[in-house]
């Protein structure tokens, strides 16, 4: 190669051409993102202005002392079982909706494609279908299905039960489909051009590759099924949501502050179990 | 008169929607149950494509395909997918997901026939483990079973790619390029493993293959493929050198003292053709 190198005309070090085409993105991306920052009142100096960072410091030194009595702390642990349970009845009731609506949303098992440009019209017309399904489930926020389910179900957890599995099998239906068209698609689609049928392809050929990611984004929305359990209490789910809501009305801040301890210690209780069961499965 | 196994008619593959650049042209083939073909030619001759025509994993944009005087491609996706059950393609390169373990990938084979029911409980116990067992020991690759596929060498994923095969039910083996990853003393015993494997149970076995001398040795039959076109199909005894060289005369690679001339834009010769690979 040396000698084709030596034979071209250049003497000296050529500019990069690219960096043209780097600025120009750099300089539209701020463009964008001014108006947004105008829109949204953007304004961080106000962090340091006297008043509003005295006033702060007041709210936070509220906080202090948590509030750490036994009897509060039974009553926080029982919310926490009720708010964790509408987590995960919420996530279950999610994946038997969503494992399915992957398996059908995902062009990667579209058997009538197989060796043609393009898959059947009815094939095309259902994955369309659903796909318009998921974006509806997960456009409207849970909180929102929460206020119309609490119509439906009264004050109590089964309205935040329904409430996350409504949504989220939207979003889980989404991001499975993402995670799976991302992997390679040798393994399976061999499977299926030897004859296999799309669940044997997926179980054969794509979950061995996929399923790390699979359970640790299973795992992490898990984690917001907790977050957003809380929330919902707010509104009359139960659980930590209303102690939080009672707690704030009341201005106990020593209680705040225990109830978000809970929080933590939930969310990092997520976390570790999350890298126990990969540990598990390696 | 002797029956076909599969049938090639006119067929022309291309893939992209314009034909402009067929990858096969015009290709006619029979091949009869039982028979034991070898396809060689260079690479980027069309071999791949016209084994994945044969296993129904490419619709001819033109001709006809025929499977035992059936035309799969007149019937419907489901029907079609059917009929794929008898098929066995084995791909050039091991279709293996990572972290799965040999014995599940090598029952593998054997899902068209099984149940979701049953392919769902062998992963969690696989019963008919003796059968992958005994696929494996065709290959001498029967220490593994217990192994994940991604800690084995390229050579011993081959080989655990076509012991898939064999665990399968197919009538009619497909099988791209099987020595690619193996040493020469380990390539001829591995393809009389594949050559017995197919005599035994009566299947009919299409083998695309670099080794031409292998080829020759262990071949009733040879097709030569070039440039997308048969170029010949002949019995072994009438393949001569003269053939296989004109086979793979290369008129688009110039020399190397040449190829530098290639890479000026205005002499407008390329190296390769476009649509040429596969």
């Amino acid at each position: 190669m040396a000698h084709i190198l030596s034979q071209s005309a250049t003497t000296h070090l050529p500019k990069d051409a690219a960096w043209r085409g780097r600025l120009t993105l750099l300089i539209v991306v701020g463009a964008l993102l001014y108006p947004s920052l105008v829109a949204t009142q953007f304004k961080p100096w106000q962090l340091f202005d006297a008043q509003s960072s005295q006033s702060t410091m007041q709210f936070i030194a509220h906080f202090l002392p948590p509030k750490f009595t036994a009897e509060f702390l039974i009553e926080l642990l029982k919310s926490a079982w009720i708010t964790v349970a509408i987590a995960t009845c919420g996530m279950c009731f999610a994946l038997f909706t969503s494992v399915p609506l992957t398996l059908f949303v995902s062009s990667r098992f579209s058997i009538s494609r197989l060796g043609r440009a393009k898959m059947a019209t009815l094939p095309f017309c259902v994955r369309q279908l659903l796909r318009w399904l998921l974006v509806a489930l997960r456009s409207i926020p849970e909180l929102v299905f929460a206020l119309l389910l609490v119509r439906i179900f009264g004050l109590g957890p089964t309205a935040g039960v329904v409430a996350i599995a409504l949504s989220y099998s939207g979003m889980l239906a989404k991001v499975y489909a993402e995670i799976i068209e991302s992997s390679d698609e040798h393994a399976s689609h061999t499977l299926m051009k030897n004859g296999s049928s799309r669940l044997q392809a997926f179980l054969y050929g794509t979950l061995p590759q996929c399923s790390y990611e699979l359970l640790s984004y299973t795992i992490y929305r898990w984690e917001c099924a907790i977050r957003s359990a809380s929330i919902m209490g707010m509104i009359g789910a139960g659980g930590l949501g209303q102690q939080l809501d009672a707690a704030l009305k009341m201005l106990e801040g020593g209680e705040v502050a225990t109830i978000l301890i809970v929080f933590m210690l939930l969310v990092g209780l997520a976390d570790a179990a999350s890298s126990a069961f990969r540990k598990w499965l390696n | 008169m002797r029956s076909t196994a599969i049938a090639l008619e006119n067929v022309s593959v291309s893939f992209a929607a314009s034909s402009q650049h067929d990858v096969l042209r015009h290709i006619n083939l029979k091949i009869s149950p039982q028979e034991q073909v070898a396809i060689i030619g260079s690479s980027g001759a069309g071999k791949t494509t016209l084994l994945e025509t044969l296993a129904m994993a490419r619709q001819p944009s033109k001709g006809v395909y025929a499977l035992n005087n059936q035309q799969p491609w007149q019937l419907s996706s489901a029907a079609r997918h059917e009929l794929r059950a008898s098929i066995f393609l084995v791909p050039q390169i091991p279709p293996l997901p990572p972290r799965q373990r040999v014995v599940t990938t090598v029952l593998a084979g054997k899902l068209p026939r099984w149940s979701f029911w049953q392919a769902l409980s062998s992963l969690i116990y696989p019963t008919q483990s003796p059968v992958a067992f005994a696929a494996l020991s065709a290959f001498d690759m029967q220490d593994k079973l217990y192994a994940r596929v991604d800690r084995l060498s390229g050579g011993e994923r081959q080989r655990v790619s076509l012991a898939r095969l064999v665990a399968s039910d197919a009538n009619i083996m497909l099988v791209d390029e099987p020595l690619s990853a193996l040493d020469p003393t380990l390539a001829a015993s591995v393809l009389s493993a594949i050559q017995r494997e197919a005599s035994v149970r009566s299947a009919t076995l299409i083998c695309s293959l670099h080794q031409v001398e292998l080829a020759r040795l262990h071949f009733p039959r040879l097709v030569g493929v070039r440039d997308g076109s048969i170029l010949f199909d002949l019995p072994q005894a009438a393949v001569t050198d003269e053939l296989i060289k004109q086979l793979y005369a290369n008129q688009y690679i110039t020399p190397m003292a040449t190829a530098r001339d290639a890479r000026i834009p205005q002499s407008g010769l390329l190296p390769l053709q476009e649509g040429n690979v596969c």
